[in-house]
């Protein structure tokens, strides 16, 4: 057994070398899904920016679902897979109890995503991400989705395995670190929200195939949606464990209250779940109290989470500077902050972009009668771009940089691209996500080709103003692009070509 | 990095803590109670009026109900002025057109059913049905086999767009229509 493990010598932590393995594959599987969506994002911001107006309207709506499906699914939970092997192994000087089972999650999700990317380029699953019945793709994009999600199932079962193995081992002292607890309860989640994804992803496979003769529409909206919007907790909840993790490792900060922090991630596991009826609250079918109570009722306890943890997160960081002598007036230990080691600097703007940017609006549309004005407009697409892009995507990109010396033991490429990064690809976001709200604010429809309506029997002219709001979501798309660049051929070189660590 | 971390955690919390979970419960128990007490003195909601109904027996009514009041055609799509506050049926159709140009009476109140049909094409789509105008735009699900009953007041004179906002197939993007209001 002993010969399975190296000691890092940064760190103290004994790694576990089929882990270190597994971990390698499925981030390097992220980042590989990550560059695909996002020359999918290049091409379909080109076609929606009207002055270029790039694609046609069937490849548009080909990589329109592409992009979804590569960022949403694909990058994200190959990445938490990573992450759930690192918290389950590394951080308890644990060993992952079964690394061929880990091998067959991750052979599953590759050929899952490798079937949906090949229906959804070849026009056979022009569904968007929701496929919402009717529109019928081939069976085959059903089953790799289906074969993905059982694959993250399989991973996510054994990380719950490893936490089993030490904890019977005695590999750490105490209480799980918060990090991992962070993690455990993304993990809690995504077991129910991908169960909820098999209730539905099957029978509409098996209608795809011809054997059922028909599925409920709304039914499969109601049931969508319990994955669809339920599995962003699972990132959401990874997202704040990471926060954790780079504020300790950048600032040498601890949590100031553990009970508070983890009583926030609770909430997250307890009441996420129904506040994704939003999704449904101009839909016929339900009746508007249980419209109500779900997405008031019991998301806002959810949202109580988030502020808890945009309390806890700053405070920890403030409370280790001001101990380093950073003391002078209320904001010294921000201004001294290590904004220029890429980590930080990631999560800092994850921070406030997810809770400003995202979070916010994510409340506010949820509302009854902001949702007739908002429902399927821009305004929506804007929202989860804060949410998932400006803070998960961007703290998982922090934590790379950690990720490369600690793990593939490589050196980062560049420095320079490293600290650029972050500040493109956060500004960028920030500047896309607000411009396509503001957009929404006119009517922009969501998943639109062409908001000219040319070629249609009564074109509808939107308030030339919109038209600005459009180029200047190009703009800060093209920013974030950048940014995104920098940090995928960044990482991409520092794992090929970069500096050995011994 | 230390991984140990003490088994008792549970502290009570600090007084900056305290105030700031105290601060963050008030402002989400005042959204969430405001959430029902708005539903009440709001005067626009989400309407509250559904049934199933299969997308045969709605083509069936909208046909009758376009031939019924039907004035005129533009480019043509039947323009349909129906009596002032009457039970009135638009569909979007499977060919990515709206089945009719409705003609309506400001001031007067309808009750507007909206659904999907095929019209003509293999199959009724799920629709966004999207009200676009220079002052405001309103957005409900149209969902094969639902007839969603929206009563509607139109309060302004005028042409109003309307678009489909959700991901209908090819199409999509031609589906655009619109609604009249006369004085």
């Amino acid at each position: 057994m002993a010969e399975q493990f190296r000691t890092c010598p940064t760190t103290g932590l004994k790694v576990h070398l089929p882990a270190e393995t597994l971990i390698k594959v499925n981030a390097v599987a992220a980042v590989v899904c990550l560059l695909v969506g996002g020359l999918a994002a290049l091409l379909i911001l080109l076609t929606r920016w009207p002055a270029i107006h790039l694609l046609d309207e069937e490849w548009f709506y080909r990589l329109l679902t592409a992009h979804a499906l590569d960022m949403l699914i694909a990058w994200i939970i190959f990445f938490e897979v990573a992450a759930l092997y690192f918290g389950s192994t590394v951080l308890l000087n644990n060993r992952l109890p079964a690394p061929k089972i880990g091998w067959v999650a991750f052979i599953l999700m590759v050929v899952g995503g490798a079937f949906i990317n090949y229906t959804v380029l070849v026009g056979q699953a022009t569904v968007a991400f929701t496929s919402y019945v009717p529109l019928k793709a081939s069976p085959l994009y059903y089953l790799g989705i289906i074969l993905f999600a059982v694959g993250a199932l399989t991973a996510i079962g054994h990380f719950f395995a490893a936490l089993v193995v030490a904890k019977k081992e005695k590999t750490y002292e105490g209480s799980l670190p918060i990090v991992t607890f962070g993690l455990m309860c993304a993990a809690t989640i995504a077991v129910f929200t991908l169960l909820h994804g098999a209730a539905f992803y099957i029978p509409t496979f098996l209608w795809s195939a011809g054997i059922l003769p028909h599925i409920d529409p709304e039914m499969y909206r109601l049931a969508f949606w319990a994955l669809g919007h339920a599995s962003q907790q699972i990132n959401v909840c990874a997202m704040v464990a990471m926060w954790y993790l780079i504020a300790t490792l950048t600032t040498g900060a601890k949590p100031l209250n553990e009970k508070l922090c983890r009583t926030a991630f609770l909430l997250y596991v307890l009441f996420i779940n129904v506040a994704s009826e939003h999704h449904l609250l101009v839909d016929p079918a339900l009746s508007i109290w249980h419209k109500i109570v779900n997405t008031s009722y019991v998301m806002h306890l959810a949202v109580l989470a988030s502020m808890i943890h945009a309390f806890a997160v700053p405070a920890m960081i403030e409370v280790a500077q001001r101990k380093k002598g950073f003391t002078k007036g209320l904001f010294e230990w921000l201004k001294k902050a290590p904004w220029g080691n890429p980590a930080f600097a990631s999560m800092f703007i994850s921070l406030m972009g997810f809770g400003f940017v995202g979070g916010i609006t994510g409340v506010t549309f949820g509302t009854e009668q902001i949702s007739i004005i908002r429902h399927n407009t821009w305004s929506i697409t804007g929202h989860f771009h804060g949410t998932v892009v400006l803070g998960t995507t961007l703290a998982f990109m922090g934590i790379t940089y950690y990720i490369v010396p600690l793990i593939f033991r490589r050196q980062i490429f560049s420095e320079t691209m490293a600290k650029l990064s972050p500040y493109f690809f956060g500004g960028g976001v920030f500047i896309f996500a607000n411009a396509m709200m503001f957009a929404g604010g006119y009517g922009i429809p969501r998943r639109h080709w062409d908001v000219t309506f040319a070629g249609a029997q009564f074109p509808f002219q939107f308030d030339p103003t919109a038209f600005f709001f459009l180029a200047l979501t190009g703009l800060g798309g093209l920013l974030a692009i950048i940014g995104g660049a920098l940090y995928v051929l960044n990482t991409v070189a520092s794992v090929f070509i970069g500096k050995k660590i011994q | 990095m230390s991984i140990t971390v003490e088994r008792i955690w549970w502290r009570p919390l600090d007084r900056e803590e305290k105030i700031w979970v105290t601060i963050a419960l008030i402002w989400c128990l005042g959204t969430f109670f405001m959430m029902p007490v708005w539903h009440v003195i709001a005067k626009q909601n989400t309407p509250n009026e559904s049934y199933k109904v299969s997308v045969d027996d709605f083509e069936k009514i909208v046909i009758a109900f376009n031939e019924k009041y039907k004035v005129r055609e533009e480019s043509g799509v039947p323009v349909v002025h129906p009596p002032a506050g009457s039970d009135i049926y638009l569909a979007g159709t499977g060919i990515w057109q709206w089945s009719s140009i409705l003609e309506l009476e400001a001031g007067k109140e309808y009750r507007l059913h909206i659904s999907s049909i095929k019209g003509g094409g293999d199959v009724a789509w799920q629709h966004g049905f999207s009200i676009v105008s220079a002052k405001f735009n309103a957005n409900f699900m149209i969902v094969p086999g639902y007839d969603y009953v929206l009563k509607v007041t139109p309060t302004e004179a005028g042409e109003y767009g309307l678009i489909c906002n959700e991901f209908c197939g090819i199409g999509h993007h031609l589906m655009a229509g619109k609604i009249i209001v006369k004085g």
